[in-house]
């Protein structure tokens, strides 16, 4: 009895031991130290006073701006506001930038940026310009980049969910934006389960090679599909633009199932040179559309809104010969033209190869007439006639591929969360790498043009986990960067990321660090409520509007005691920041004000609108800590009661001091 | 004086016009957050920033240690500079058409007090403003702190270093006076307008 107690609790405590060991076994996975290679640390390492020798721009995703970081450090550089309204320096709330969110919807605080997009000259990123998406209602934003600042939007008509934007033909003529949902066009009030007869998807080319003065030029009519990403052809596919879609099932309920049916979706190729021809012969229809474009003003850093009513939208069955569909599988997302302009890839994410197309081939299928089928005026080419190869088991989940300009190809594995290697024309897989965790765009420096700069690729990851010390349920999405100027991709460096970057962008610092304003000059600001020099501030009523006219230098605004505001006034304090100096700011927030501040920029004016709700003594200061004597920036505005004889008095200029004279002289 | 003596000393004197034309000397002011610098070049008839608006900015400043601006048209000296700068080209210009020793030392000498005088009110200008501070409206007080650079070197005032040099100006005025007294030096034995006095 003993013994066998004995022996079954040592059979116990061994079976529990093999258990643990097993356990043990099981849960071993790769770290990422074994994938840290020793000299990881110096490479990435930006000593104090250096700089970087990349600018990255990621886009924001939910957050609805930009942020620009340096590789290889990884440092944060900037948050440039685009889509959503940033308090932290008054962009979407003063009155000088509230336009530029104007819609035909109203006013929207908010947007979903994806896709930034450098400026090309020749296929090459020149440093120009950025620009970036918002998805959820369809506009494009153009950034300057000797100011980093959003120049610029312009809303898409006729199209919802701008996913497939804002990518650029060679030259930056055109921008383009397709329609992630197809939708009614116009939109109406139609039954959702008429889908497959009235919902149509656009593809719109926009002009963006002249500052302010982006327009739709034309919108080409597509069956009603969900159009998720695009290219532009480059050198001997110049003239050409290939988008992928899904859902050709034309499915408008649990697309997660009912969209993943056929086992080819299609990549549209679009010869948009034809397209301007149609337009020209007057192919093109013209359609009441309505959109805004908002845009600011150069000189009075004022941005403007203009509503434009038309655009011209091509039909297919108009125009032969302007688009054609690759069939692709399956569910493509991604579509990449290589360096040369010759190889078409697509990441078909629920396919088991990755499939790439021949510019070639295709151009050969056409003269030959290799069509499978025509769908509302599209040939759909043979699979066999374009297919150049396919790259066989490279991972699970295929999204994006950029190139390194050394004759292979990189793509993002979502499910299988790595990043594969592998060369063009051969189509064999020569080096994977994990990422943690599921990889959904990555980028290197001009990883999508003709010219890439193949030193680095980052890895935007969509899930982060335990990368970093835990923040909660709700953590900071993870980038990752790898070294790939060897044979074998290696890992350097996690960095958290702002928002949730879907695509980025990447350019060498030389190109742009050089061209940066340091300053705006405060003699060509044209503002009409600007103030240039001290004496020159005051305070003026019209009615029930107040206006203030101030400056800002350090460490002081002038005026800064104001009087003779009555409750049910309507204040506007139009700040200048008279500073003509390197990152001397200024800023400005009043007690009680429902906006919130107003960072200036040297030479600039930007406008808080005020309500005083109540009768008191409200205090201004500068919010940008701007010098020795910041704390002593401040000043008293005064409000009395409505009807109060309080005159207006502002204490600067003589014109405001004989004010205060006649004011004394009244009580 | 020989041809050669009169050649130089008609150089010496276009060097002179060149002055006028030219900063003849700089004042830059660097400081932990100023890693860029912000400088200051005085001419014959003005004081002007380096950049295009850096004097703004180093009156701008200057006001927390209740320094006078510092303007052009505050500096009296410089109404009078060109003119002294322009006479001593034109005597040096007569000098060397005369061919007379005696003149060409006049000009020398007149241009040495000139120099002496110059540098002397350039001293006290810079005096006038490091000492000579409105205290009243001074946001910074340093006591026994006062701010005037050196003439030529560097000096750290609070957190500027101030260095300041002769620039091409003064090098053009010191090589034009250099000229002058090697024209005269070659000349020392040689008789009066001994060769383009030939016609005469």
């Amino acid at each position: 009895m003993k013994t066998s107690f004995k022996r079954s609790a040592m059979l116990a405590v061994a079976s529990i031991g093999a258990i643990g060991i097993l356990y043990a076994c099981a849960t071993k996975g790769a770290t990422t130290q074994s994938l840290v290679s020793g000299d990881a640390a110096s490479r990435v390492y930006v000593a104090p006073g250096s700089y970087d020798e990349f600018y990255t721009f990621m886009s924001g995703g939910y957050s609805g701006q930009v942020s620009v970081y340096g590789l290889p450090s990884g440092r944060l550089l900037k948050l440039i506001p685009v889509f959503s309204q940033f308090p932290e320096d008054g962009y979407g709330y003063n009155e000088e930038t509230k336009p530029m969110l104007q819609t035909t919807y109203g006013f929207l605080p908010w947007d979903d940026s994806h896709h930034p997009e450098l400026s090309q000259t020749d296929g090459v990123p020149d440093g120009r310009w950025l620009f970036i998406n918002a998805n959820n209602t369809p506009r494009i934003a153009r950034i300057d980049l000797t100011r980093f600042e959003t120049d610029e939007i312009i809303q898409i008509p006729n199209s919802a969910g701008g996913h497939a934007s804002p990518f650029t033909t060679p030259n930056s003529k055109y921008v383009v934006s397709a329609t992630r949902f197809s939708v009614p066009i116009p939109n109406t009030d139609v039954p959702i389960d008429s889908y497959k007869k009235n919902f149509k998807g656009t593809l719109s080319f926009i002009t963006a090679d002249q500052p302010g003065k982006m327009d739709i030029a034309f919108q080409i009519l597509m069956p009603g599909y969900n159009y998720d990403l695009g290219h532009a052809g480059k050198g001997p596919s110049d003239g050409w633009f290939f988008f992928t879609s899904y859902n050709s099932e034309q499915s408008n309920t649990k697309l997660e199932e009912n969209a993943s049916q056929n086992d080819k979706d299609f990549v549209a190729a679009v010869n948009y040179k034809r397209a301007e021809e149609c337009v020209t012969q007057g192919k093109a229809a013209s359609r009441p559309s309505d959109y805004m474009h908002n845009w600011i003003d150069s000189t009075s850093r004022i941005a403007k809104s203009e509503k434009k009513t038309s655009v011209k939208m091509i039909d297919p069955q108009s125009c032969p010969g302007i688009v054609y569909y690759l069939p692709t599988p399956k569910s493509p997302h991604g579509v990449d033209v290589d360096p040369t302009g010759e190889y078409i890839v697509a990441g078909g994410k629920l396919a088991t190869v990755i499939p790439v197309h021949s510019f070639t081939k295709m151009q050969k299928a056409i003269a030959d007439k290799a069509f499978e089928k025509e769908i509302d005026g599209i040939p759909v080419l043979k699979y066999d006639a374009v297919m150049a190869g396919e790259v066989q088991k490279p991972g699970l989940g295929p999204l994006h591929t950029e190139f390194d300009g050394k004759g292979y190809a990189y793509t993002s594995m979502f499910i299988s969360s790595e990043v594969v290697k592998w060369k063009l024309g051969t189509w064999e897989v020569v080096d994977r790498i994990p990422v943690y965790y599921s990889i959904g765009h990555l980028m290197i420096p001009g990883g999508d043009s003709k010219k890439p700069w193949g030193k680095y690729l980052v890895a935007m990851n969509k899930i982060t986990k335990d990368r970093y010390l835990p923040t909660g349920p709700e953590m900071a999405q993870s980038a990752q960067l790898i070294d790939i100027s060897g044979d074998k991709m290696k890992m350097l460096l996690d960095f958290p990321t702002i928002g949730e970057p879907h695509y980025a962008q990447g350019l060498p610092a030389s190109i742009i660090k050089d061209k940066q304003l340091k300053y705006h000059k405060l003699a060509e600001n044209t503002n009409p409520w600007v103030t240039k020099s001290e004496n020159d501030g005051g305070i003026t009523r019209t009615g029930k509007r107040v206006d203030i006219k101030m400056i800002a230098i350090r460490s002081h605004f002038a005026p800064d005691n104001l009087e003779g505001v009555q409750v049910g006034d309507t204040v506007y304090f139009h700040v200048t920041n008279i500073e003509q100096d390197w990152d001397i700011l200024h800023g400005f927030a009043v007690l009680g004000a429902n906006t919130p501040e107003l960072i200036l920029a040297p030479g600039e004016t930007r406008t808080l609108k005020w309500i005083p709700k109540g009768p008191g003594v409200y205090p201004f200061y500068c919010t940008d800590f701007c010098s020795a004597l910041h704390q002593e920036m401040q000043g008293y505005i005064r409000v009395s009661p409505a009807g109060s004889s309080v005159k207006l008095m502002a204490n600067v200029s003589k014109k405001s001091q004989a004010q205060i004279g006649d004011a004394k002289k009244g009580q | 004086m020989s041809k050669l003596s009169r050649m130089l000393l008609a150089l010496g004197s276009l060097l002179l016009v060149g002055v006028l034309w030219a900063p003849i000397w700089r004042i830059h002011l660097i400081a932990p957050q100023y890693p860029e610098g912000l400088g200051m070049e005085i001419r014959a008839d003005r004081v002007h920033g380096r950049e295009e608006h850096d004097l703004e900015n180093i009156n701008e400043l200057n006001h927390y240690i209740g320094m006078k601006r510092i303007e052009t048209e505050e500096i009296p000296v410089l109404r009078i500079m060109p003119w002294v700068i322009g006479g001593l080209a034109v005597f040096g210009g007569v000098a060397a058409f005369v061919g007379r020793r005696a003149l060409a030392w006049a000009w020398l000498g007149t241009f040495a007090v000139a120099g002496i005088v110059g540098l002397g009110e350039f001293w006290w200008w810079e005096y006038d403003y490091g000492h000579h501070l409105d205290l009243e409206h001074a946001i910074i007080k340093v006591p026994g702190m006062t701010y005037q650079p050196p003439i030529i070197g560097e000096k750290q005032l609070l957190n500027f270093t101030a260095a300041s040099w002769p620039a091409i100006g003064a090098l053009l005025a010191g090589s034009a006076f250099l000229l002058g007294a090697a024209a005269i030096y070659l000349a020392r034995r040689a008789p009066n307008r001994q060769v383009a006095n030939a016609g005469d």
